[in-house]
C-alpha cells in the first residue's frame, strides 16, 4: 500500500472565511474571443525572466516563444496567438508595486494559425520520463495554482529522493475561486490523461486527488474520470478548511507526514500538482502544445456577470471585465487571485497572466474595514496558523525590526496564506509584517554581500595600483642603470649615432603619460603613440580650462 | 504664629542662598553651542541618528565627529538650522530620495580616464578617447569620479526603482507607531 492515509490527519490552526464560491461555482467554463490586442510579460514564473527572442515588427505565430528562460528556474513565454509584435515595451502588469514589466506587445491577425512542427508524443504512458519533462519544460508550463513554479523541476526529484506518491490539489480553498472545480467537472477525463503522463514521468503508481467536499459535483466528475483508469488513482474528499491548498498542509492531511522546515514535498516523498497544471501538461505531452491559455474565474458581488472563462494569456483584465457585463456601482477593490492571498489590481490594463487565478470585483460590505489597533494579546493568530508560528510576537518584532530575532522565529516558513490578519480582532496587517520582514531581511543581506563586493573591490585596485607603480619604478631604475652602462660605452668607444633613440619622440611621451595611461594598443612605432597621447592630453588640458572658465563665470 | 512664619522664612531664604551660590561655584562649563544645537533639534530623543538621544547628538556634532544630516524626524529644516550654527554647508539628507549612482553622459564624454583612476572599485569602464560608463551594480554611489571629470559629463542619478528592487513597506498603521 501506498503512503496516503486511509484516515485524513488534521493540520494545526486553519480558517473558515465565507466561501462564496456560489456566485461563479454554476457558471460553465466559456471561451472568451480573441482580446485586440495581446500584453505578453517575459516573466511569469518563479525563477528568471525571459530573454525577448522577438523584435518588433516580427510576425510570430500561434505557440513560438517570445521569450527564452534564463538560467535553470525560469520557464518559456509563447505567442498566445498569431500576429505581429507590435513592441517590446514597459507594461502594467499584476505586481503589489505596481510597477511595470517588460511585455511583448502582439497585434492579433486574426487566423490564429499554429506554429507548424508541434507534436507531442505518440504515446506517452511508454515513453521515456526525460522526454516528458522536455515536453513540460520546452511548453512552458508552471503551476497553475498560483505559486508558478516550472513544473518540469517538479516533475524531476533530485538524486537520493523518490517520488512515491503524486498528490493532485483539487482543493481550491481560496474564497470565490471556482476555476479549478469547473475544470474538474467538464474536463476530467483529460486531467485524468494528464495525471497518468505524470506518473509515468515520476515512475510510481501512486496518485491521489485531494477535494474539499464543498465541491461534490467534481468529486463525482473525477472519481468516474479515475475510475476508468483503473486502481492507481484514489479521489479523496477533504473537510473544508482553509488554507488546505498549500501544499504543506494538503500533505499533512493526507499522508500524516510533515515538510520539514526550508524543504520541498519530495523531501518526504511526495509531489504536489494542481489540477489544472495536469490538464496543461497533457496538451503539452500529448500534442505538443505550449501553455497559452489559462481558466480564469471572473467573481465578486460586484461584477454583473460572474463567470469562469478559458482566456489567452496576455489578455487585460479591462477585457474580461466587459466580457461579464461590466462593474456594479460601488466597487471598492479589484483583487488578482483569491482574497486571502491575492494582490490589489492597480490597473484593469494589466494582463492575464499564467498565475492568475480570479479576479475579483469586490463591494465595501467584501472587504474588511482594517484600522490597526492596538495587540489585545487574545491569542487567536497563535491558534490560526497553519504553519505552527507565533504571529503575534513576529509582528512585534517586525514592527522594531529586529531581524535577527525574526528569522529566529521561523519568518521563512510563513506561508503568509492571510489566517491570522483574518482572525485578528485588532485588525493588525501581520501578513504584512511578515511581508515587510522578509525584504527587510533578504535587502539587509544583498546589502552586506554588496559590501564586501565593494571591500574586495578596492583592495584589488589598491594593490593593482601598487604593483603598477612598482613596476614604474623598476623600469625607471632600469632605462637608468642602462644609461649609465650606455654612457659609460660612449665613453669608452666611438660614439654610434644609430644606437641613441630619437629624444625628441620619447620626451613628450613621458610627459603625456601622466595624462593617459590606458593607451591603445597598437602596432605602430613609439613616435606616432606619444603623439597621439599629446593629443588627448591636450584635448584634456583643454577640457579643464573651459570648465575652470566655467566655474568662474557660474561663480558670478 | 510670628516665630513659625519667621523660621520658615530664614529657612527659606538660607536654602534659597545656598542654592545660589552652589549654582555659580559649581557651575560646569558647557559649550554654548551644544545648547543652540540642542534647541534646533526636535527633542524627540528618539535615538534614529544612533545616539542615545537629542543632547548627545548635538555633542557629537559640536565636537566635530557627526554628520548634520542624521535627524529624519527634523528633517532638512533642522539640517539646515543645524548647518548655521555650525557654520558648514548644508547636506542632503540621507535617504531622501533613495540611493544614487553615478552616471556617465556618454555625448560629453572625451575618454579621459580621469575618472576610471578615480574610482575605488573600478566601477567606469572604457579606454583611452572611448566614452566610458558606469557599471551601476558595482557603484557604490560615492561621487569620487564627479569631481575629476574635466567635462562634468558625471552625474548622481537615482537608481531607478523596478520590479525586482521593490521591497514591502512596513504596515503604516495609526498604531504601528505606537509602543
Amino acid at each position: 500500500m501506498g503512503i496516503a492515509l486511509s484516515v485524513l490527519r488534521r493540520f494545526h490552526g486553519g480558517v473558515h472565511p465565507p466561501e462564496n464560491k456560489a456566485i461563479s461555482a454554476g457558471a460553465a467554463i466559456e471561451v472568451m474571443p480573441l482580446a485586440k490586442r495581446l500584453f505578453v510579460p517575459l516573466h511569469q514564473h518563479f525563477g528568471a525572466p525571459c530573454e525577448a527572442v522577438v523584435q518588433t515588427g516580427e510576425k510570430v505565430l500561434k505557440g513560438q516563444i517570445l521569450g527564452q528562460p534564463q538560467g535553470f528556474v525560469s520557464s518559456p513565454v509563447h505567442a498566445p496567438t498569431s500576429g505581429t509584435v507590435v513592441s517590446l515595451e514597459e507594461f502594467p502588469v499584476h505586481h503589489p508595486s505596481g510597477l511595470p514589466m517588460l511585455c511583448a506587445i502582439l497585434e492579433p491577425d486574426g487566423e490564429d494559425r499554429w506554429l507548424p512542427g508541434l507534436k507531442g508524443l505518440e504515446d506517452p504512458e511508454k515513453a521515456e520520463p526525460a522526454a516528458i519533462r522536455r515536453l513540460i519544460q520546452d511548453a512552458g508550463i508552471v503551476g497553475l495554482g498560483g505559486a508558478t513554479f516550472p513544473s518540469f523541476i517538479k516533475m524531476s526529484p533530485p538524486k537520493g529522493k523518490v517520488a512515491e506518491l503524486l498528490l493532485i490539489n483539487g482543493v481550491e480553498c481560496e474564497p470565490y475561486l471556482t476555476c479549478d472545480a469547473r475544470l474538474m467537472e467538464e474536463r476530467a477525463g483529460g486531467i485524468v490523461e494528464g495525471i497518468r503522463i505524470m506518473l509515468r514521468a515520476l515512475q510510481t503508481g501512486e496518485c491521489v486527488i485531494g477535494i474539499e467536499d464543498n465541491k461534490p459535483a467534481a468529486v463525482k466528475a473525477m472519481e468516474v474520470a479515475a475510475k476508468a483508469d483503473g486502481g492507481r488513482i484514489r479521489v479523496v474528499r477533504l473537510p473544508v478548511m482553509y488554507p488546505q491548498g498549500s501544499e504543506k498542509q494538503l500533505i499533512e492531511v493526507v499522508t500524516g507526514r510533515q515538510v520539514p522546515s526550508g524543504g520541498l514535498p519530495v523531501d518526504v516523498g511526495v509531489i504536489v500538482h494542481n489540477v489544472g497544471t495536469a490538464l496543461a501538461i497533457r496538451d503539452a505531452v500529448r500534442e505538443g502544445k505550449p501553455l497559452i491559455s489559462r481558466v480564469v474565474t471572473v467573481s465578486g458581488r460586484g461584477i454583473q456577470r460572474p463567470a469562469n472563462l478559458e482566456v489567452r494569456i496576455g489578455t487585460p483584465v479591462q477585457d474580461l471585465v466587459d466580457h461579464c457585463g461590466g462593474l456594479k456601482p460601488g466597487v471598492v477593490k479589484l483583487v488578482s487571485g483569491g482574497p486571502m492571498m491575492g494582490v490589489a489590481i492597480h490597473t484593469t490594463r494589466a494582463p492575464v497572466v499564467k498565475g492568475t487565478s480570479g479576479i475579483l470585483a469586490l463591494l465595501a460590505e467584501e472587504v474588511p474595514a482594517s484600522r490597526e489597533q492596538g495587540c489585545i494579546r487574545c491569542g487567536h493568530c497563535l491558534q490560526a496558523c497553519p504553519m505552527s508560528l507565533m504571529p503575534n510576537e513576529m509582528a512585534w518584532l517586525a514592527r522594531h525590526e529586529l531581524l535577527d530575532k525574526l528569522a529566529e522565529h521561523d519568518l521563512f516558513d510563513c506561508i503568509e496564506c492571510g489566517s491570522c490578519s483574518y482572525v485578528c480582532p485588532a485588525s493588525i496587517p501581520l501578513v504584512q509584517y511578515f511581508r515587510f520582514g522578509k525584504f527587510a531581511i533578504r535587502n539587509r543581506d544583498q546589502e552586506k554581500k554588496k559590501q564586501e563586493i565593494s571591500r574586495a573591490r578596492t583592495l584589488a585596485k589598491e594593490a593593482r595600483v601598487a604593483r603598477e607603480q612598482e613596476e614604474k619604478e623598476r623600469k625607471k631604475a632600469e632605462m637608468k642603470a642602462g644609461m649609465a652602462a650606455k654612457k659609460k660605452a660612449q665613453v669608452e668607444q666611438v660614439p654610434d649615432p644609430s644606437a641613441v633613440p630619437s629624444v625628441s619622440a620619447t620626451a613628450p611621451a613621458g610627459e603625456a603619460k601622466s595624462a593617459s595611461v590606458a593607451a591603445v594598443p597598437g602596432g605602430d612605432d613609439k613616435a606616432e603613440r606619444a603623439a597621439r597621447a599629446a593629443k588627448s592630453a591636450a584635448a584634456a588640458k583643454a577640457a579643464k580650462a573651459a570648465k575652470a572658465a566655467r566655474q568662474a563665470k557660474d561663480a558670478e | 504664629m510670628i516665630e513659625a512664619v519667621l523660621s520658615v522664612s530664614g529657612l527659606a531664604l538660607v536654602a534659597g542662598l545656598g542654592l545660589g551660590f552652589a549654582a555659580r561655584k559649581f557651575q560646569i562649563e558647557a559649550n554654548p553651542i551644544v545648547d543652540k544645537l540642542e534647541q534646533s533639534l526636535p527633542s524627540a530623543n528618539c535615538g534614529n541618528c544612533g545616539f542615545p538621544g537629542c543632547r548627545p547628538y548635538a555633542d557629537a556634532m559640536a565636537s566635530g565627529g557627526a554628520p548634520i544630516n542624521l535627524c529624519p524626524p527634523g528633517g532638512k529644516a533642522t539640517m539646515e538650522a543645524l548647518a548655521a550654527i555650525l557654520g558648514v554647508s548644508p547636506v542632503a539628507m540621507e535617504e531622501e530620495e533613495g540611493p544614487k549612482v553615478a552616471f556617465v553622459v556618454e555625448e560629453n564624454c572625451i575618454g579621459c580616464t580621469a575618472c576610471i583612476k578615480a574610482c575605488p572599485v573600478d566601477a567606469i569602464i572604457g579606454a583611452n578617447k572611448q566614452s566610458h560608463t558606469v557599471v551601476t551594480d558595482i557603484c557604490i554611489g560615492c561621487k569620487a569620479c564627479v569631481e575629476p571629470c574635466p567635462v562634468d559629463c558625471i552625474e548622481m542619478r537615482l537608481v531607478p526603482k523596478t520590479l525586482y528592487s521593490w521591497s514591502w513597506a512596513k504596515p503604516g498603521g495609526e498604531h504601528a507607531t505606537l509602543h
